[in-house]
């Protein structure tokens, strides 16, 4: 067993919350039935939607690509069963912007006939890491921890940069969430193989297992399958309970000591980050052939009659989630895609559990919260803030919309925690409001962005016409030199020739 | 079923201004149970008619300003406005002068400037400043300390009712029966006639550090700021700023010649030290909000309470300290802020 060690770096603030996470650990992880019909989304990623390569009542079968990666930074979705596509249509979906977005609608025949799967590649070693990362590219693996972006081309990408570390985030420090608790407690060897298999496709060896220190099953269970599988590379780390330890770049910070530098990423320090849940999407991929179909989800919250943690497939409602657990309790009131720190509420449970599911929070009723008060400058959101910002001076210039000074008061560092909110004595949702002045920014940097390509595009439109110009006038110049030599006959043939190439040419600048 | 909808967090914020406000009410209780024991019941009055003529204004000010009235008065904000003017001034003051006092400090000190939040000056040092200024004789009838070997005249409970009301002493007690120079009073004036810090000290009205029940008020205020620091309603860093702000150039100085100067320990547990350090300067609108920013704002003040106690022409300092201090909260918080996580250098970051 590798001790777990405890060199670790500090993070600023955060706060220590309840746990709230044994209702659902008690059980181990429950599979869902296949549903009657599986809603998924085309965009259940980072980056462009994918596009629907079926049509409307096509037969397809499990694991069947039924929409592909579509530009730079894009995933490709699969059928999470068999069954025949009835729809491609609008239906809500949980996502910060937007209610509704296109999804593949599959009635499920129930058979969950397998399509002939993609071969296995065992042993991975034997295959070069550059065919490893393009057959990633094709399991529409994406980051689970969140961020849900494509994993293939975060690897890719991150070969470009020189890497130290591989660092698989087993820190789910976020209350209430304890899927990837109970994945590394009863799938450690799995975690432990696609580490290997991302640090083969990285041509890395050295990995960081990070876990939380209230964890001590999971850090057991990884613990014996490293033992089992004699990999001296990988090493768990153990973190401090306190969230938000869990974000990327705050494991970082805390297994390397390093700072994300702002704008940055972890690469820019040495760090590739990958979600466990990632690392057992990776591992099912590479060698049982078995694309993203099913994620492990929490089910929990006060409005839940039976909290656990299910094994769903990709694309089944929240609602046939829910019935499987036992349904809601009375006094559920509002129903949480995520954690309660991070989360997105939505008004209705037709909603699909999608890639980036971790949870699905069912709450009471919100306790009654006096109304928003001015801000009493206590400094508290200051001293929570993991990122060293100051909340309430970025709330003052967010009310003002003053760009220059929300800039340089590091708006876009705010990693959107929701810990200051928590502190706030004046109640104000700090958090939202920041998420909303961020959109505005970005926003504002779009338009000038595209301003300002408007403008380079025509202020090389005009060097070009003008170099043409001068070419032209240039090739006059020296068919008159000739035409001087040559006599009177060929200047008709030139200048005919010289008519037709301008009127080309200005029809191109059209 | 459609289900609540409204942003994350989902969590119920930990607490609120209010129970911020009460709380620090409640930690006031002891230091007013000992000022009544030693200075007879005037605080009482004090507090009372404070508390009504802040609440009045803040209510006025809010309905000419068309906000939510009764959320402002149970915001309990200018409670704890009204209890440190209380406490500011003598236990025997015209209802008037608390009255201007409390006036001033809601309606000019804190709604003109924007109300709760904006106000730029503790309100409670504002108006006490303005009665200090105008109605300076008025703040000079501090009571003896009920200690058993004084020789003093106290004045009965409807006496100092009727003082409180009318500003007219009983007949046959004269003001100079019944007022005593504060400790901060006698030390100044002794120390500028040339006497000796031991000689002044070696008075009946002496305690241990600081004047006699003057030290046992400042305890009991300890005691309550010490609770309020357990219960996290306030930091360290401005209490501990403003003690050693005027404990190191005091003890310094004492040290060099113990002769001309009053020792630390009496400037410490005398005046409106405690209570600035952990009841005024503490007050979060008007303070530094950084760490750092805290420890230098409070710093500031403990060396301005020392500045004029020692040198200016007021006994106590306080207010002065802190209103000057207030001034200079915009530039530290500015000039103190914090490195942000994944920024190199503050220089940097401010070019940016
Ligand atoms: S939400 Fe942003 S500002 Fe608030 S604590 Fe988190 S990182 Fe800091
Ligand atoms: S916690 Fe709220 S009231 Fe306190 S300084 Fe921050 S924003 Fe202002």
């Amino acid at each position: 067993m590798s001790a777990p060690t405890f060199d670790l770096g500090t993070l600023h603030g955060g706060l220590r919350m309840p746990a709230c996470k044994d209702e659902s650990t008690a059980r181990v992880i429950q599979h869902i039935p296949i549903p009657t019909q599986l809603v998924l989304p085309l965009a259940q990623h980072a980056g462009e939607p994918a596009h629907p390569v079926v049509s409307i009542g096509e037969r397809v079968l499990r694991g069947q690509l039924i929409a592909d990666a579509d530009g730079m930074i894009s995933a490709p979705v699969h059928a999470s069963s068999s069954g025949k596509i009835v729809a491609i249509e609008q239906w809500p979906v949980s996502r910060r912007l937007g209610e509704n977005a296109p999804c593949i609608v599959i009635e499920c025949d129930g058979l969950d006939s397998p399509v002939q799967l993609s071969e296995p590649i065992v042993p991975f070693e034997k295959v070069d890491p550059e065919s490893l990362l393009q057959k990633i590219l094709h399991g529409g693996i994406v980051g689970l921890g969140g961020a849900v972006f494509p994993t293939a081309q975060k690897l890719m990408a991150a070969t470009a940069e020189s890497l130290e570390h591989l660092i698989i985030n087993g820190v789910e420090c976020e209350p209430y969430i304890s899927c990837d608790d109970v994945l590394m407690r009863e799938h450690a060897a799995e975690i432990v193989i696609g580490a290997q298999i991302l640090l083969h496709a990285l041509q890395l060896d050295h990995c960081l297992i990070a876990v939380e220190s209230d964890k001590p099953e999971a850090i057991h269970a990884l613990a014996d399958a490293l033992t089992e599988l004699q990999d001296s590379r990988i090493v768990i780390k153990q973190i401090p309970t306190i969230y938000p330890s869990g974000a990327e770049d705050q494991v970082v910070q805390l297994v390397t000591k390093k700072e994300v530098p702002t704008g940055g990423l972890p690469t820019d320090v040495g760090c590739l980050v990958q979600n466990v849940g990632t690392a057992v999407a990776v591992h099912n991929w590479i060698n049982d052939g078995e694309p993203l179909i099913s994620r492990v989800t929490t089910v929990t919250g006060d409005g839940i009659a039976a909290p656990m943690n299910v094994m769903a497939r990709i694309g089944t409602t929240i609602a046939d989630v829910v019935n499987f657990v036992g349904g809601y309790t009375d006094r559920a009131k509002r129903l949480i895609i995520g954690g309660p720190m991070t989360g997105k509420a939505v008004s209705t449970d037709r909603v699909p559990l999608v890639k980036a599911t971790n949870t699905i929070l069912v709450l009471s009723e919100t306790p009654a919260v006096g109304t928003e008060q001015p801000c009493i400058r206590c400094g508290e959101c200051a001293q929570v803030c993991p990122i060293l910002l100051l909340p309430q001076q970025l709330y003052w210039y967010a009310c003002a919309d003053d760009e220059a000074k929300l800039r340089s008061y590091g708006l876009i560092d705010c990693i959107e925690c929701g810990c200051c909110d928590l502190v706030c004595p004046s109640h104000i949702p700090l958090t939202a409001d920041f998420r909303m002045a961020k959109a505005r920014m970005r926003e504002l940097a779009d338009e000038t962005a595209r301003a300002e390509r408007a403008r380079k595009r025509f202020e090389s439109r005009t060097v070009r016409l003008e170099r043409e110009q001068l070419q032209r006038a240039q090739e006059l110049l020296e068919q008159r030199k000739k035409v001087q030599k040559a006599g009177p006959q060929a200047i008709q043939e030139i200048l005919e020739r010289s008519k037709s190439k301008d009127n080309s040419a200005s029809e191109k600048d059209e | 079923m459609e289900f609540q909808r409204h942003d994350a967090p989902f969590f119920t914020p930990r607490t609120d201004v209010a129970s911020i406000m009460r709380q620090v009410l409640y930690a006031l209780i002891p230091a007013v149970l000992a000022h009544v024991w030693f200075f007879g019941p005037g605080i009482l009055f004090n507090l009372i008619i404070a508390a009504l003529f802040c609440l009045a204004g803040e209510a006025a000010m809010m309905k000419i300003r068309r906000r939510p009235v009764q959320a402002a008065l149970a915001d309990y904000s200018a409670m704890v406005t009204a209890a440190i003017i209380a406490f500011a001034l003598p236990s025997l003051t015209p209802w008037w002068v608390t009255a201007t006092a409390s006036l001033f400090g809601i309606v000019v000190a804190k709604h003109l400037y924007g109300g709760l939040g904006f106000n730029v000056f503790n309100p409670a040092m504002a108006g006490y400043v303005v009665v200090l200024i105008a109605f300076p004789m008025d703040l000079n009838l501090w009571t003896a300390p009920r200690m058993g070997d004084i020789d003093y005249q106290y004045p009965t409970l409807l006496e100092t009712i009727r003082y409180t009301l009318t500003g007219v002493l009983p007949s046959d007690l004269g003001f100079d029966a019944v007022s005593r120079a504060t400790p901060l009073d006698q030390v100044k004036s002794g120390l500028s006639n040339m006497r000796t810090f031991d000689e002044i000290h070696n008075n009946p009205m002496m305690g241990h550090f600081g004047g006699r029940g003057w030290e046992w008020v400042s305890n009991f205020v300890a005691l309550g700021g010490i609770w309020l620091l357990l219960k996290k309603i306030i930091r360290w860093q401005i209490p501990l700023g403003v003690l050693a702000g005027l404990l190191i150039p005091s003890g310094f100085l004492y040290w060099v010649d113990a002769g001309v100067h009053a020792s630390p320990g009496f400037y410490l547990f005398s005046g409106a030290t405690m209570l600035c350090a952990f009841f005024v300067a503490t007050d979060p609108v008007s303070a530094a909000t950084s760490p750092k920013g805290r420890l230098i704002y409070g710093f500031g003040i403990g060396f301005m309470i020392y500045a004029v106690r020692r040198w200016g022409s007021y006994a106590d300092g306080v207010a002065f300290a802190v209103l000057l201090m207030n001034l200079a909260t915009p530039a530290i918080d500015y000039l103190t802020r914090p490195r942000i996580v994944g920024h190199r250098k503050l220089e940097k970051w401010r070019q940016e």
